[in-house]
């Protein structure tokens, strides 16, 4: 089991950094820690994908020098996949940073358990 | 190759576009064209479904033409045509019966920018139904988990923006264990497309390794739209978000953004792990019980709910939590259930979260229990609407709730299972028991004639407000007397799934 891991340590990692942001996400009650921690799960699954798209001694797929073998070659589509996910990953950051501005403009808070308690007892009428 | 193969394309790539074009029009006339754009999205996809029951047979579109294994596909079977143009009808019905409720809560400059967001939902809604390709299902779940967070936000008050910002929270936990489920499926089977990857599952599952990571992937990919359509234990989200958005936001996440997130999943059993597959692993023992306690829990905590829309987004998690059971009762007739839940509840769920606020403008504005005393006589029109979907949410015969619960009883006595009959039993008594409960007791509340007079403005009964309301009624009313002939389009869509 243990020399499964050491073997694929670059998986191994990704899975680590994927548990910490995913809890990092889940209990921090700071909201730009929150965020951190979106990233840095997001980041573990990134490094997953593509040291799983990588073989060692294999080229990118770009036919300069003739070779038209596939073996010479590793897959393009893992970092495509990567790039896509870095796309969404940002877009997602940005949107949830604006949120977060307009919060704190609202709240004078981060904190989300405190924000809470203030926006309850604003409309407790309603 | 026919006209209609090109329409589920068209779907997703006109809403985009109309996405863009909204921005750069007035606000009254993005909601004019949003509101005739969807019209001609639903006679478009009306002939897709007519096209794939005619031919009995489903349709793949590779865009570039690229053949199976590489490039990107879109299909379209009975199935996904049925639920696109569900969502269509519904989205249709819940643009037109709020637009003045959008009007109000809304600044007059973002209007366009609203039905903007709605658009993209809708490219994104129809990208998710009919696509073939599990990596364009991520980056679409994607683009809907921001637009729906978007259509939250509009609404500037404090409570929204908390609500969004817990709603993106769970929704994010949910879309990177999504992410990370289908890295793992992809690094075991090698294809992105569902067809190669389910021909690649049926080898793997043979060797007891390889099955343990598949069920490991498949379990987390459930966890995470679990999360996101919002399973017990992950619904507390819930009644602020649905309770506090404008209510055509509300109408639209509640019936329909969920709902996609849960027929994406039932597309991935089925298309990619393939039922037989599934069957074997224990995923759906869990999803029964954790659907059993969202029904029971959900409900309790509908009951003890202090306004109405509160009660009406618990009563959401325990409908939620139905679809699942019928996922984990298992088989053809456990899956039928589900997707028919998916569009009774649709089309009920809707037409409440449209109601409530009519009945809370005659009463003060406030959404309250005993300020919307007598509020059914004060608005006529709404009192009605609401005693109608109600009545479905108990699952009084006629309506559609009914006839799903009927499907789910069904269902459970064809398991096999006499365990799982008792307990399935069990929970649909309980939770029939407990609806009726709170549902009859706000029907009571609204209709009991109340001494103080409100000083609101007077209910004017607009014909946009009451014909997508009767439109939805109608299509509850056909779910519930006519599901015979549903149920056979839901298991004709299911075996071409395989």
């Amino acid at each position: 089991m243990l020399e499964h891991l050491l073997l694929n340590y670059e998986e191994t990692a990704a899975i680590i950094l994927f548990g910490i942001g995913f809890t990092t996400l889940l209990f921090q009650r700071n909201l730009f820690r929150k965020l951190i921690g979106m990233n840095i799960m997001d980041t573990g699954t990134f490094l997953f994908l593509a040291s799983m798209g990588y073989i060692d001694g294999r080229k990118a797929p770009i036919l300069t020098d003739g070779i038209a073998d596939a073996g010479y070659y590793i897959n393009p589509v893992p970092a495509g996949l990567v790039l896509t996910g870095i796309v969404v990953s940002v877009s997602v950051t940005a949107i949830m940073l604006a949120l977060t501005v307009r919060l704190y403009k609202r709240y004078h808070t981060l904190n989300l358990d405190d924000i809470y308690v203030i926006s309850k007892h604003l409309t407790e009428h309603r | 190759m026919d006209m209609v193969t090109n329409i589920p394309l068209f779907t997703i790539v006109l809403s985009l576009f109309s996405g863009v074009l909204c921005m750069i029009l007035g606000g009254k006339t993005a909601r004019r064209y949003t509101i005739i754009y969807e019209c001609l999205l639903i006679i478009a996809v009306s002939a897709v479904f007519a096209y794939t029951m005619r031919t009995g047979t489903s349709f793949t579109y590779t865009m570039g033409e690229f053949p199976a294994p590489w490039g990107n596909e879109i299909r379209a079977g009975i199935l996904e045509s049925a639920i696109a143009l569900l969502f269509l009808l519904v989205q249709f019905c819940s643009v037109l019966g709020g637009f003045h409720f959008v009007d109000l809560d809304l600044d007059e400059s973002k209007i366009n920018l609203y039905y903007s967001l709605i658009n993209l939902m809708t490219a994104a809604l129809m990208a998710m139904t009919w696509t073939n390709d599990i990596f364009s299902s991520y980056v679409f779940i994607e683009i809907l988990t921001l637009t729906s967070c978007g259509v939250l936000i509009v609404r500037e008050i404090g409570r929204t923006t908390l609500a969004a910002v817990r709603y993106m929270i769970m929704n994010l936990l949910g879309s990177g264990l999504f992410l990370l489920g289908i890295v793992l499926l992809y690094d075991v089977t090698g294809h992105l497309l569902m067809v190669p990857m389910r021909e690649e599952i049926q080898i793997l599952a043979q060797d007891p390794g390889a099955f343990t990571v598949i069920t490991l992937a498949v379990g987390i990919i459930t966890i995470g739209l679990g999360i996101k359509s919002g399973l017990f234990p992950f619904h507390y989200w819930m009644p602020d978000t649905y309770g506090w958005a404008t209510p055509t936001s509300g109408s639209l996440m509640s019936s329909l953004v969920s709902k996609c997130y849960i027929f994406i999943l039932i597309k991935i059993y089925w298309r990619v792990v393939g039922i037989e597959v599934f069957e074997q692993m224990h995923i759906r023992t869990i999803l029964l019980v954790l659907g059993m306690c969202g029904i029971v829990l959900g409900s309790v905590s509908a009951l003890h709910a202090r306004n109405v829309n509160q009660m009406v987004a618990f009563s959401s998690a325990a409908q939620i939590g139905y679809i699942y059971m019928g996922i984990g009762i298992g088989g053809v007739a456990g899956f039928t259930a589900a997707i028919f839940h998916i569009a009774a509840h649709a089309v009920t769920k809707s037409m409440l979260f449209l109601t409530t606020p009519r009945l809370a403008a005659v009463s003060g504005n406030s959404l309250l229990f005993r300020e919307l005393q007598g509020s059914g006589i004060r608005d006529k029109n709404a009192g009605v609407f609401f005693t109608v979907s109600g009545l479905s949410m108990i699952g009084i015969p006629i309506f559609a709730g009914f006839s799903s619960k009927l499907l789910f009883g069904i269902a459970a006595v064809s398991s096999g299972s006499a365990r799982k009959m008792v307990l399935v039993m069990l929970v649909l008594a309980v939770s029939s028991m407990l609806n009726a409960f709170y549902f009859v007791r706000t029907l009571i509340r609204i209709y009991t004639k109340e001494k103080k007079t409100y000083t609101s403005r007077p209910v004017r009964h607009r014909v946009s407000y009451n014909i997508p309301m009767l439109l939805l009624t109608a299509a509850n009313l056909a779910l519930g007397l006519a599901s015979g002939p549903v149920v056979d389009v839901i298991e004709r869509g299911l075996a071409m799934f395989v």
